[in-house]
């Protein structure tokens, strides 16, 4: 009895900490350049994203290919809303959760009749073909390869019921007359963000959240208890995509713009590479993951000679003629290069993400140094196979 | 696991909570530190420099322009600065620029990635506006890309000078008070190749269309067929494929028994080179339908795809925007000093996206200020001179810019692996004038509130 509400004590503390993090993200990000509102709203928004998925490849150890289809309907359902309903963002990220939600009923019931790698080429099957409807198919819906957007000829009926007049240029996303672009829209999503984190705590700590685990490490003991995993699994696989469709909604909500690439299997893979890269299973983790990768796909691609040339201009002469080319093949368009390298590190060296790293770091300090080996193997999370 | 965070926990979340406490405290000074300084976003204020936003395709099938886009703008930016010979602001006329940057500014410059997709190209430019503080966003090869940037610009408040962009929405129904084109259209292609195919190839002919499915595509083929079909060709079919498809030859086969007799190729850059040379390896050009020789046109042409293509390209029409063996001043200025920088001539992207920042660059020093609704309006039915391709009026009414256009063959003969393009006919600027009402659009308004 103590026992549990000391534990809910703690993680109403972990919230508190989590959200004071993320809302002070534009004073700690400022000294290393990721203090700009698109950045910003892109940490938050992919954070969301690598959660959701967490919930269902932390929790149950279904690795999903295809979460990008999801991440892709929320934002076609929002944009619609903005055309046709109101610029308010409300309807928008509603919507884009409950479509998000619908797809993921569909494709989590006819793909988890399998596991394991069986599951995984399904949703990435399903994923591609969602990505082929909007890229050339349903063009009239998605407008393929130019992306859907807002034109001023909109009808947005609920916008039209209140106020007759018409802007002379496109409307801005709001919510309640507060414009969803720059730190207005970094702190909506922040928001979000902090709210899914207690959702995807307590999911963690549920009997539900236990259920799944249970599914992780052996299912079919789970069922010789009688027990059918499925609506489970369904239920886990559902969640996960609604995270998913708010993430996509999100993305339209800070800029009003569709784009049929967001449904691509890079897409994809990238929620898998930052949820591994966090550390898969742990709360934290993702949204670390996350962070990095969005930080390096928007700050390290940037860097090109010239600012390596600064950056370097402490060197001689002959020695910054030799060292600039060399590390730019490491930063601006070869950014990608610098990111495997450090998922390869990291996989190699701490299965259990970059949080594993920290509680390595923290438990060594802990024991002033000395044996931390004996309470870290129990601590340590297990990586997802 | 949490047991063990516990003791640490508590620690870290005083230090958090004071954070918090600072952030709370800072929050309204970040706003109205926004709201005081700007007159206008970005406004370069006294710090002597001018950032400009390169935003060109480094990866994906149109990368080729992208990085030849990229050398254009920084000898742009080298001439601006009184650096290297100078090149077209020395041609370049009525012409206030004097090699002193701009408005006694130096310019600088922050160059990003746009992938050849409209979300990262929004991403790039939103990156270099909100943190690189770039007054003006250019380049890109894509008009997908081009109408997302512009738009986004539009919202922001920031001047975006379009790179190549074909499509005929750029300046047509998605066009933007805040973006400009130097570049052609669509339909000013088919209005100029339209005389050239009728004599070439004669008024009845049975044409199929594969078009690259996006906004340039879509347009391109309505304006190809428009024209063509009034010269009296029928549209056998018009087939849309994926950009970045690799792979044609699931299009092209049908080609071969549809008893059309000439194939119209609505792609561009790596999706050209893929499609031309597919289709020359199925012997379409060795064909004979309807009594008639096969042939293949590529309405928009430029010299790095010819260069991709190889044999294919030899005895194709179509048209461009610039070729680097135009003899005016301005064009042998810019081929002279691109040449001696880079060891090779320019490609038609970069003769626009050159341009394009010498202008922007000029109409700031006309409007004596940086202030973006002076200098749309300085920009606003310019005429100017010496850049290349003769007389030119940047039109009010849409921010596209009128001049001739060059119908081109690839050259049977080159007599140097550069010399691959062979200007059959410059189309005048009055042929390939039209009433900008035809494709709606509005710009919007100069005053975007921040």
């Amino acid at each position: 009895m103590t026992n549990t509400k000391k534990l809910l004590l703690n993680d109403t503390f972990v919230v508190i900490i989590f959200a004071a993090a993320i809302l002070a993200m534009p004073i700690w990000l400022d000294p290393i350049g990721g203090n700009y509102p698109d950045l910003l709203q892109k940490f938050a928004i992919y954070g969301i994203f690598a959660i959701g998925f967490n919930i269902l490849f932390g929790l149950t150890g279904y690795l999903s290919f295809g979460h990008a289809a999801f991440l892709g309907v929320g934002s076609y359902a929002a944009v619609w809303s903005f055309k046709l309903l109101t610029m308010n963002v409300i309807p928008a990220v509603i919507f884009g959760v409950l479509f998000a939600g619908i797809l993921a009923a569909v494709i989590g019931f006819l793909s988890l009749r399998r596991t394991g790698i069986y599951f995984s080429i399904l949703t990435l099957a399903f994923a591609q073909m969602s990505y082929n409807l909007a890229y050339s198919v349903l063009t009239p819906i998605t407008n393929g390869e130019t992306g859907l957007q807002l034109a001023r000829s909109d009808p947005r009926i609920l916008d039209r019921l209140f106020s007759q007049e018409q802007a002379a240029g496109l409307p801005s996303t709001d919510l309640f007359g507060e414009t969803m672009s720059g730190y207005p829209g970094f702190y909506f999503c922040a928001v979000l963000l902090i709210v899914c984190f207690y959702i995807s705590m307590r999911i963690f700590r549920s009997p539900f959240g236990l259920m799944l685990k249970g599914i992780k490490s052996n299912q079919n003991r789970m069922r010789y208890t009688g027990l059918n995993t499925r609506p489970y699994m369904l239920t886990a696989f559902i969640i996960s995509g609604m995270y998913a469709g708010l993430a996509g909604s999100l993305l339209a909500v800070t800029d009003p713009l569709a784009g049929a690439e967001r449904m691509q299997w890079t897409a994809s893979g990238e929620v898998v590479l930052m949820t591994i890269l966090g550390g898969a299973g742990t709360l934290v983790g993702p949204m670390l993951g996350a962070g990095l990768i969005k930080y390096f796909e928007n700050i390290f691609s940037a860097f090109d000679d010239n600012v390596l040339t600064q950056a370097f201009s402490f060197l001689p002469d002959s020695v910054l003629e030799f060292v600039v080319p060399v590390v730019g093949l490491f930063v601006g368009s070869g950014w990608h290069l610098t990111l495997g390298l450090l998922f390869m590190v990291i996989v190699i060296f701490l299965p259990g993400g970059l949080v594993e790293g920290f509680r390595r770091i923290y438990d060594y300090f802990k024991s002033g140094g000395g044996n931390a080996k004996t309470q870290s193997v129990e601590a340590r999370n297990q990586a997802g196979e | 696991m949490s047991d063990i965070k516990k003791p640490g926990m508590s620690r870290r979340g005083l230090l958090k909570a004071g954070a918090v406490g600072g952030l709370v405290a800072a929050t309204p000074s970040i706003f109205i530190k926004d709201a005081w300084a700007q007159e206008f976003r970005n406004d370069p204020k006294n710090t002597g420099e001018l950032k400009l936003g390169f935003n060109v395709p480094q990866s994906g099938p149109y990368a080729d322009e992208g990085a030849d886009e990229l050398r254009a703008y920084m000898l742009a930016v080298k001439h601006l600065n009184g650096e290297g010979d100078g090149g077209m602001l020395n041609t370049f006329k009525p012409s206030m620029l004097s090699g002193n940057g701009v408005l006694g500014k130096k310019v600088t410059y922050a160059t990003g990635d746009t992938q050849t997709k409209s979300d990262a190209a929004r991403a790039s430019a939103k990156r270099m506006i909100e943190k690189d503080g770039v007054l003006m966003v250019t380049g890109g090869s894509s008009s997908g890309v081009a109408v997302a940037v512009q738009s986004l610009c539009q919202e922001q408040g920031i001047i975006f000078m379009a790179g190549l962009t074909h499509s005929n929405d750029t300046t047509g129904k998605d066009k933007r008070r805040y973006g400009f084109r130097h570049f052609f259209n669509a339909y000013m292609s088919g209005a100029a190749l339209a005389p050239v195919l009728n004599k070439e190839y004669g008024s009845d002919r049975r044409a199929y269309h594969l078009t690259a499915d996006y906004t340039w595509g879509w347009t391109q083929e309505e304006s190809i067929k428009n024209s063509t079909e009034a010269l009296g060709w029928q549209t056998v079919n018009a087939v849309k494929t994926p950009v970045g498809a690799g792979d044609f030859s699931q299009y092209i086969t049908p080609v071969l028994n549809s008893g059309a007799d000439v194939l119209i190729l609505n792609h561009y850059g790596k999706d050209m080179i893929n499609s031309l040379s597919q289709a020359v390896q199925f012997g379409l050009r060795d064909k004979q339908v309807n009594g008639k020789n096969f042939e293949i046109v590529v309405p928009l042409f430029s010299r790095l795809m010819a260069q991709g293509a190889g044999d294919a390209i030899k005895g194709i029409l179509g048209t461009t925007n610039w070729n680097w063996s135009l003899q005016d001043e301005g064009s042998k200025a810019f081929v002279q000093s691109f040449g001696a920088e880079y060891g090779a001539p320019p490609s038609m992207a970069a003769h626009t996206c050159y341009v394009q920042t010498l202008l922007y660059a000029n109409a700031c020093e006309m409007a004596g200020t940086f202030y973006p609704p002076e200098v749309i309006k300085q920009l606003e039915g310019f005429n100017f001179d010496g850049m290349g391709n003769g007389p030119t009026l940047y039109r009010a009414e849409d921010h596209q810019c009128f001049k001739d256009v060059l119908v081109v063959r690839g050259n049977e003969n080159p007599s140097s692996q550069f010399d691959l393009l062979k200007v059959v006919d410059v189309t005048p600027r009055a042929q390939v004038e039209y009433d900008w009402t035809i494709f709606g659009g509005s710009l919007g308004p100069y005053e975007v509130k921040m």
